[in-house]
């Protein structure tokens, strides 16, 4: 799996990071989002689905396979 | 006649505290984009679709600009906080829009909130020590709903929760649709921006640690900062905003939960549902107020209809969380469904900035319930539970229960 983040379009709601802290972190200036892991493990998977599908920026795009 | 052809006044009356009008299905159904009159007698679109008002609510067309003039007006004594002045002197769109939220939005990180947990935990345990001293059967509402997220955010922007009545008339006022006069919501207005102006006098002598104090340091917009009036709306916009919403939705999750007490027991029982449930609750809030409101300054089509420029568009993200379309047996309340993007805090560029603050604020009160509590129940029939009428964010009048 791999996740792609778009700091333009974030709006620091920070909803990934309550999700799947282990994969996202925001930026302490500004709330932005920070992409920790770009290829979480297999344990992370469903939590970064999950943080994908609610993002409300839809900033978060991830591609599987790979 | 079907509702095509009818004019549905807006909002849809609704005789149920937590269960939503018959309306919204049919309007899903055959209606998507329906013309409705609002209490001031103005027309508006309603959107009940998830997809409608996703993308509505994210698309920078539908504007913010409720004061134009030809945008239709909420109630006929002015569209309270829709319509103020307050909204005018934050950005509403674009880079500066972006450049406010970014500054303040550092205040709101999840990593802060985690931060702030103990704290909200205690202060949780102690209100509800204080509530059952006072005996049973307690106003869950009043003893805890409302003073949780006025102490939290009084204590982010600095301000004496001393001075939380005169919080919660101001903002009532602010966000009451129908129950003031122009002149009252004038005068509460004035006083508020007083008391701010005083308090960020104050801060300017004497900066502290929190949000204000590290606003007024950043300085004015030439270095990067915010102007003194936005900072001072800034600061009325925070107090209203942690106040109402929050305080609301603790009252009607904890009587989402409790209504059908099996979900109680699932959740004594496994207190790792706890996020999902306040999530669920979140969405199946049925109760949830106005919607949002949005103005068309140029004509734009949704879902196949095009909306002449001037139309003023209400989006219901109540209805939408309910489209069986986006959600499998959206009626149903499951405690651990996930995914779940609900829109009950907007979406887009706009979306709720203090969502991560309300989650965090959900979450504890119903983890420290859960430990302190567990044989809580209603004291009244669901049928009982009464809403408050006119808000923008609705909510329920008291919220009877024992222990
Ligand atoms: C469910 C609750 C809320 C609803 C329905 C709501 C609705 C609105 C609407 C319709 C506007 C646009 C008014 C205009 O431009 O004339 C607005 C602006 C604004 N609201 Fe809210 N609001 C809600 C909660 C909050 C909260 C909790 C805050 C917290 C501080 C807040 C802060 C603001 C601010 C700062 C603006 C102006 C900012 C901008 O336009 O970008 N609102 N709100
Ligand atoms: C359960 C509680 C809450 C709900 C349901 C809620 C809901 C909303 C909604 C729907 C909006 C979008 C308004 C729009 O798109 O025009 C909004 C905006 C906002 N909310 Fe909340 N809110 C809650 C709690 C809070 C809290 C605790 C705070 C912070 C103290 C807060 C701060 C804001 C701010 C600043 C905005 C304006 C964001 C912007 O314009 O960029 N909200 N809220
Ligand atoms: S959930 Fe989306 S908008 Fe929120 S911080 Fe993460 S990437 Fe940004």
């Amino acid at each position: 799996m791999k996740v792609i983040v778009d700091e333009v379009k974030c709006c620091g709601a920070g909803q990934c990071v309550l999700i799947a802290p282990e994969v996202f972190d925001q930026r302490e200036d500004d709330g932005i989002v920070i992409l920790l892991e770009p290829e979480p493990g297999a344990d992370q998977h469903a939590l970064v689905r999950e943080a994908a599908a609610v993002c409300p920026a839809a900033a978060i795009e991830v591609s599987e396979g790979a | 006649m079907s509702l095509n052809e009818q004019v549905l006044s807006y909002p849809i009356p609704n005789d149920t505290a937590l269960e939503p009008p018959a309306e919204w299905a049919e309007l899903r159904g055959t209606c998507p984009v329906a013309h409705v009159k609002l209490p001031s007698g103005d027309q508006a679109t309603l959107l009940t679709r998830y997809a409608d008002v996703k993308q509505v609510l994210a698309d920078p067309r539908f504007t913010r600009q409720l004061n134009a003039p030809d945008a239709a007006r909420l109630s006929a004594e002015g569209g309270g906080v829709f319509n103020s002045e307050i909204s005018t002197i934050i950005p509403d769109g674009g880079a500066e829009h972006q450049h406010w939220r970014r500054l303040v939005g550092k205040w709101f990180t999840a990593k802060r909130m985690a931060a702030l947990r103990p704290s909200m935990t205690e202060i949780a345990e102690r209100l509800i020590d204080d509530m059952v001293e006072r005996g049973q059967p307690g106003d869950l509402k009043a003893g805890l709903g409302f003073p949780l997220p006025v102490y939290v955010i009084c204590d982010m922007l600095g301000v004496p929760a001393a001075d939380r009545d005169r919080f919660s008339y101001w903002s009532d006022t602010l966000l009451n649709l129908t129950r003031y006069t122009q002149a009252e919501i004038e005068a509460a207005q004035g006083e508020f921006f007083q008391y701010m102006s005083d308090h960020l006098a104050a801060k300017r002598a004497e900066p502290g640690e929190d949000l204000l104090s590290e606003l007024i340091a950043v300085g004015g917009p030439e270095d990067g900062g915010l102007a003194d009036i936005q900072i001072l709306v800034t600061g009325m916009a925070l107090l209203v905003a942690g106040h109402e919403t929050t305080a609301n939705m603790i009252g009607k999750m904890v009587s989402m939960l409790l209504a059908d007490r099996s979900r109680w027991e699932a959740l004594l029982a496994d207190p790792s549902l706890i996020r999902t449930a306040v999530e669920e609750t979140l969405r199946l809030d049925a109760n949830s107020g106005f919607g949002l409101p949005r103005y068309l300054p140029e004509e734009t089509e949704v879902s196949g209809t095009v909306l002449p420029r001037g139309t003023t568009v209400v989006c219901s993200m109540a209805a939408a969380n309910r489209d069986e379309s986006a959600f499998e047996d959206a009626a149903e309340m499951d405690l651990s469904r996930s995914p779940n993007p609900h829109l009950s805090f907007g979406a887009g560029a706009h979306s709720c900035l203090g969502q991560a603050l309300a989650r965090t604020e959900l979450q504890v009160v119903l983890e420290v319930l859960l430990r302190r509590l567990p044989a809580l129940e209603l004291a009244v029939p669901v049928e009982e539970l009464e809403r408050v009428e006119g808000l923008a964010v609705g909510g329920l009048r008291t919220v009877p229960v024992r222990w």
